[in-house]
């Protein structure tokens, strides 16, 4: 199936066995959700499960908060990650810090799922990635899939955690595993092993992540849509790498990839998001801070440029599977 | 169509009907011709047609005078037409050429002229609001007497930020009129689906703030309204509120699957209420103009449309190193 019935398929499963769960946003009930994560569930589950909102992100949000402190697990939806800026205040000061300021007396088990990054030539205020405001604000947890079949795994795992989670869903692809070859035809989740999707519930642990491809010559580092650009890069490169797909960017799943990058003694990180402060200046410090004695060459970041997402030229912002091959190129390079 | 009653009707002169009838046919050609450069991959992401609204910016720019602002969401081509912008640059962002307002890299949503005092074209669903009143504050700091139209839609009225710029907005007086663009759906949700207020105006009672609703459908009851709201906010009386009745035709977005609502809702406010139709039939059964006239302003509008499509598909993409200017930090 694809990314959004996998998601929709999730959501099914933990409206069905959890009457605590609710599922709401904009366009999420009645009109099934912009990009149809949540078609069919208010027919399903009934307009007290699964209804909308006005555009308030921030009342949204908030709300939810107030929900899952008396003991709910809502599960809302951002139209789009960048419609939550809004909500930031309510995320940082009121989810992240329920459990700490509250000595573990309350804690805040929601999910806010927002459609996340580019390719989708949505310009400026459609295309951004903003995981690393998130993964800097102590108290949340944050989820990246990469397919359909992590993508519900997570999801239900999201749902059950106990804190809340923001679970970021790469809308490039939610109908297939595009690998940044704008020109060429996706291939459909149908026809990828990971959009087998198995039916009822199961989770992934999150703060696990899995490897990919393996490899001896360098490490890629990769979540969402940059794990597929980073197959295909390394495929068509000929490039020896083995690639990790995080799924999970907080809790991290350190131990995978500092065995990986003690193995292969070289690093390049992947993501969409602008390079400065992005999360792969974490990933690059925590791998010199871990892996300084094993590293053969400094670790590289392929990331999105540090401008505004453009309207045109936007597969030239795009860290695309050039780049990334050419980044790899010159980890290996170094001797 | 022709039974329906605007006011001062009788006043109208045929230099004015034919005027709105130019503005608001140049759009819905516009909005028409850039809904098939899209379908043709000429435009790509996002872009939201004005069609059906047509009435909206065009009577209120006919109650503006020079040093009047405007500033609306991403639903804005109809907003950059009638204040005077070239159709050629608008349909090149649209293309993300280097002829277009923003040289490309902003986009159908993200356009500005400080030229005409368009202050954008914003893509995030009420964030233009509080930048609204913000300009109407330079312009009352300054000493003059604009106005600033600030448009939002049915959608953002439900925004908090909108709220707050409404207690600010009547605190410091400030000459600025929300525009409400009462399409009547925000993106698939219906305003009682979204709302239990009676009415989105009204809501600006709360805060001390006079407003109307209007028959957006009719330009010459939106005209009639901007002239009573700008002369308010002109005096220093403060802010004001229109809440226009208006209809979108077209989806949403061009990704629109349209299935909250039926076709037939369509088609009757297309039959019923177009605005365009409105001021054909007075033209006509008033003896100002003949089917000849308006054909011949059909042909005017058709080439400027033309000649815009062939300016967005002829400007060069911009060049790679156009994504690092206007960069700081």
């Amino acid at each position: 199936m694809t990314m959004i019935e996998a998601i929709r398929d999730a959501l099914d499963v933990a409206l069905a066995q959890d009457p605590e769960v609710t599922v709401f946003g904009q366009d999420v009930g009645f009109f099934g959700g912009v990009f149809r994560c949540t078609a069919g569930l208010q027919k399903k589950h009934g307009e007290t499960r699964c209804f909308d909102t006005p555009i308030s992100e921030l009342g949204i949000v908030g709300a939810a908060i107030g929900m899952a402190s008396y003991g709910l697990k809502p599960v809302v939806e951002i139209q789009f990650a960048d419609y939550m800026y809004p909500a930031y205040d309510q995320i940082v000061s009121e989810a992240a810090r329920l459990r700490f300021r509250s000595a573990g007396e309350f804690t805040c088990p929601m999910v806010i799922r927002m459609p996340t990054g580019g390719g989708i030539f949505g310009a400026q205020t459609h295309s951004q990635s903003p995981e690393a405001l998130f993964t800097h604000v102590a108290g949340l947890k944050t989820v990246v899939p990469s397919n359909p079949h992590d993508a519900k795994g997570l999801l239900l795992a999201a749902i059950a955690d106990p804190d809340p989670v923001i679970f970021l869903e790469p809308k490039r692809i939610y109908n297939g595993p595009f690998d940044g070859h704008h020109n060429r035809p996706v291939t459909a989740w149908r026809s990828h092993p990971l959009g087998e999707v198995p039916e009822g519930p199961y989770t992934l642990p999150l703060g696990q992540a899995v490897i990919r491809r393996e490899g001896a010559a360098l490490t890629v580092l990769a979540y969402g849509t940059m794990v597929h650009v980073a197959l295909a890069a390394v495929q068509e490169g000929g490039i020896d790498a083995e690639v990790i797909d995080l799924r999970t960017l907080l809790p991290l799943d350190l131990e995978t990839i500092t065995t990986s990058v003690r193995k292969t003694r070289r690093c390049v990180v992947l993501h969409e998001a602008t390079l400065t402060s992005g999360f792969g200046a974490e990933l690059a410090a925590l791998v010199q801070a871990e892996c300084f004695w094993h590293l053969e060459a400094p670790v590289e970041r392929v990331t999105g440029w540090d401008t505004p997402y453009p309207h045109t030229n936007e597969w030239d912002y795009f860290p695309g599977p050039a780049r990334v091959a050419a980044a790899c190129h010159r980890v290996l390079e170094v001797k | 169509m022709a039974t329906r009653k605007s006011p001062e009707k009788s006043n109208i002169s045929k230099d004015e009907l034919l005027h709105y009838y130019r503005e608001m046919l140049l759009i819905r050609r516009f909005e028409e011709k850039a809904g098939q450069l899209y379908g043709m991959g000429l435009i790509g992401g996002f872009c939201h047609l004005y069609i059906g609204q047509e009435a909206v910016v065009v009577g209120l720019e006919a109650a503006a005078k020079e040093g009047d602002k405007r500033i609306t969401s991403y639903r804005d081509h109809g907003h950059m037409l009638a204040c005077g912008m070239d159709p050629k640059g608008v349909m090149a962002e649209l293309t993300g050429r280097e002829g277009g307002y923003s040289r490309g890299k902003g986009g159908s949503m993200h356009m500005f002229s400080k030229e005409k005092h368009f202050y954008g074209g914003h893509g995030i669903v009420g964030a233009q609001v509080p930048l609204g009143a913000g300009l109407a504050f330079a312009d009352k700091y300054m000493g003059n007497d604009n106005v600033t139209f600030t448009y939002f839609g049915d959608g953002a009225a439900n925004q908090g930020q909108v709220y707050e710029t409404y207690n600010m907005a009547e605190l410091w007086n400030l000459p600025v009129i929300f525009v409400i663009e009462n399409n009547q759906y925000a993106m698939g949700t219906s305003v009682k689906r979204s709302t239990k207020s009676p009415s989105l105006w009204e809501r600006g009672a709360a805060y001390g703030i006079k407003g109307e609703a209007v028959d957006g459908m009719d330009v010459l009851a939106v005209k009639a309204a901007g002239e009573k709201a700008v002369a308010f906010c002109r005096a220093g009386e403060g802010p004001y509120i229109l809440e226009m009745n208006t209809y979108r035709y077209r989806g949403h977005s061009m990704s629109d699957p349209a299935k909250y609502r039926t076709r037939e809702e369509v088609q009757k406010m297309r039959d019923e209420k177009d605005a365009i139709e409105h001021v054909r039939d007075l033209l006509l059964q008033g003896g100002h103009a003949t089917d000849d006239d308006l054909k011949a302003i059909d042909k005017d509008i058709k080439a400027i449309v033309n000649e815009s499509a062939e300016f967005a598909k002829e400007s060069p993409e911009p060049a790679l190193s156009e994504l690092w200017t206007d960069i700081y930090a």
